[in-house]
């Protein structure tokens, strides 16, 4: 279990997390969303103890974050795989070596075991052959089911991913989310997801928080969304031209 | 302050390159493709460089000595002490900030930009040992570089002073063998070593500690040449002072 306890967090005297409290739960998709500037990415980048938070308390399951040893902290990460925003594959390494890094760098598997571990993850995210192509010459989806594999190849306990689809054309984000899902399901992982993006709480969202202005204005689940007469959540889920269709259609 | 508060994150990352080492079998590839990129990628320029100053110095030199009562081989011997104890370790040094030190700081800095910096370190790898301290121990190999660039040096030195008529081989020889000092080859090559890690570490903390998008990379880029070169040129005038007065 993860679990966040009012947890808080400034840059520069501005409140950006004010007291937010979560859990997350094994073998499912979980979803942060709200509008650019709510605090999503920092929340992230506090539970990947990227940010040091000022208050509050993160468990990975047992573990206070802030209270592990730099030795406890690099194990922790060991359990840890994050799909970036922009996928941050290491530009110098080609596809294969971008997956197995994770594995040199904290196994001791022969090389020939590494080699065929990365092939089967990269198979499971449907890459085939393509190996040896660096990530300059792969194209956007390409990109975040390398990351995907490279986030999963360490068979992790917890996978964050930040804005998976952004820049995807809506196939290919279908694609992503549910690839991101069936693995959530596949390995009973613990999946954290920054979106703001309404198709993917209708695909593959279990858990929703809706975050605002830095606090946590709504929890719930996908099918009660669109039920909730919060007008902060209702207001961002109205805010495409297709929803509010969708909800005239319904209201009819 | 702000200056302060930069040297003081200098010495903490130097500090933080050392703590929780990569594995050696990824550290051996990564020193390696280092040594490649900094060290073995340099030579033709530095050697381009150094046979054309060396050319140009031993030219000014002897068209600087009108008096005929100067021995002729006093051109090599004038041509062998710039190169060496200058030209080689400083000047090619500062020239390395330019090609080196920008390389590396647009690389580390591209890194950040697109967090890959961010990605080591949620994988739970040490990000400065894994990018900076390769790079300090491939610079290690610099010294190779700068006797290269002081054997072209006077090469090019011999070559514009045979074919310039200004003295004969001979002559030339015996000037570079004239009054030779073993230390001067030591104080040079001591140089090089803290340049070489000046060099390796100024432009990876600019480029590890930049913050914004492609613009600051570009910015971060010149900013470390500057005080890349700065640092060279005080570091070198406290050096001489220390080891040759």
């Amino acid at each position: 279990m993860l679990k966040i306890n009012q947890l808080y967090k400034s840059f520069n005297n501005i409140e950006v997390l004010k007291g937010i409290n979560a859990e997350f739960n094994p073998g499912e998709t979980s979803l942060i969303i709200g509008q650019s500037g709510s605090g999503k990415t920092v929340l992230l980048k506090c539970l990947l103890d990227l940010y040091r938070y000022d208050k509050g308390d993160i468990y990975y399951g047992n573990q206070k974050l802030n209270e592990l040893s730099e030795n406890e902290k690099m194990i922790l990460k060991s359990k840890i795989g994050t799909v970036f925003q922009g996928s941050a594959l290491f530009d110098s390494m080609n596809i294969e070596e971008n997956v197995m890094l994770p594995l040199k760098m904290f196994t001791d598997y022969p090389n020939d075991e590494i080699v065929d571990r990365a092939n089967v993850v990269l198979k499971r995210v449907n890459l085939i052959n393509v190996n040896k192509k660096m990530p300059s010459e792969a194209s956007g989806g390409m990109q975040k089911r390398v990351a995907i594999a490279r986030a999963i190849v360490n068979n992790p306990e917890y996978l964050f991913c930040d804005e998976p689809n952004s820049g995807l054309d809506p196939k290919t984000a279908i694609v992503i989310d549910n690839l991101i899902k069936e693995i959530t399901t596949e390995y009973n992982i613990i999946t954290v997801i920054n979106s703001h993006d309404m198709n993917s709480v209708m695909e593959i969202g279990d858990k929703i928080i809706f975050l605002k202005d830095g606090l946590k204005e709504w929890e719930g689940r996908k099918e009660n969304i669109f039920k909730t007469d919060n007008t902060a959540v209702t207001d961002f889920v109205y805010s495409s031209n297709l929803y509010r269709k969708i909800r005239e259609t319904f209201n009819k | 302050m702000r200056h302060l508060h930069n040297i003081g994150l200098y010495f903490i990352m130097i500090n933080k390159m050392f703590h929780k080492p990569t594995k050696w079998s990824v550290m051996k590839q990564l020193i390696l493709k280092d040594i490649e990129d900094l060290v073995i990628n340099s030579l033709g320029i530095i050697a381009f460089v150094s046979f054309f100053i060396g050319g140009v110095i031993t030219i000014q030199t002897a068209l600087n000595m009108e008096n005929p009562l100067l021995p002729n081989y006093l051109v090599g011997f004038a041509t062998r002490q710039s190169i060496v104890l200058e030209f080689a370790p400083t000047i090619i040094s500062i020239i390395m900030a330019g090609k080196v030190g920008s390389f590396i700081t647009s690389s580390i800095g591209s890194m950040r930009v697109t967090e890959q910096i961010d990605a080591l370190e949620v994988m739970g790898v040490n990000p400065l040992n894994y990018l900076v301290f390769p790079k300090a121990v491939a610079m290690l190999v610099y010294p190779f570089i700068i006797s290269i660039s002081m054997f072209v040096g006077v090469l090019g030195g011999l070559i514009a002073c045979v074919f310039g008529g200004y003295s004969s081989v001979d002559d030339f020889i015996a000037g570079v063998q004239l009054d030779f000092i073993p230390f001067h080859m030591a104080y040079s090559f001591i140089k090089t070593f803290i340049f070489a890690f000046i060099l390796a570490t100024i432009p990876s903390f600019h480029g590890y500690y930049m913050k914004g998008g492609a613009l600051e990379v570009g910015k971060a880029s010149t900013t470390s040449f500057v005080w890349t070169s700065v640092s060279i040129i005080l570091i070198n005038f406290i050096l001489t002072q220390m080891l040759l007065s």
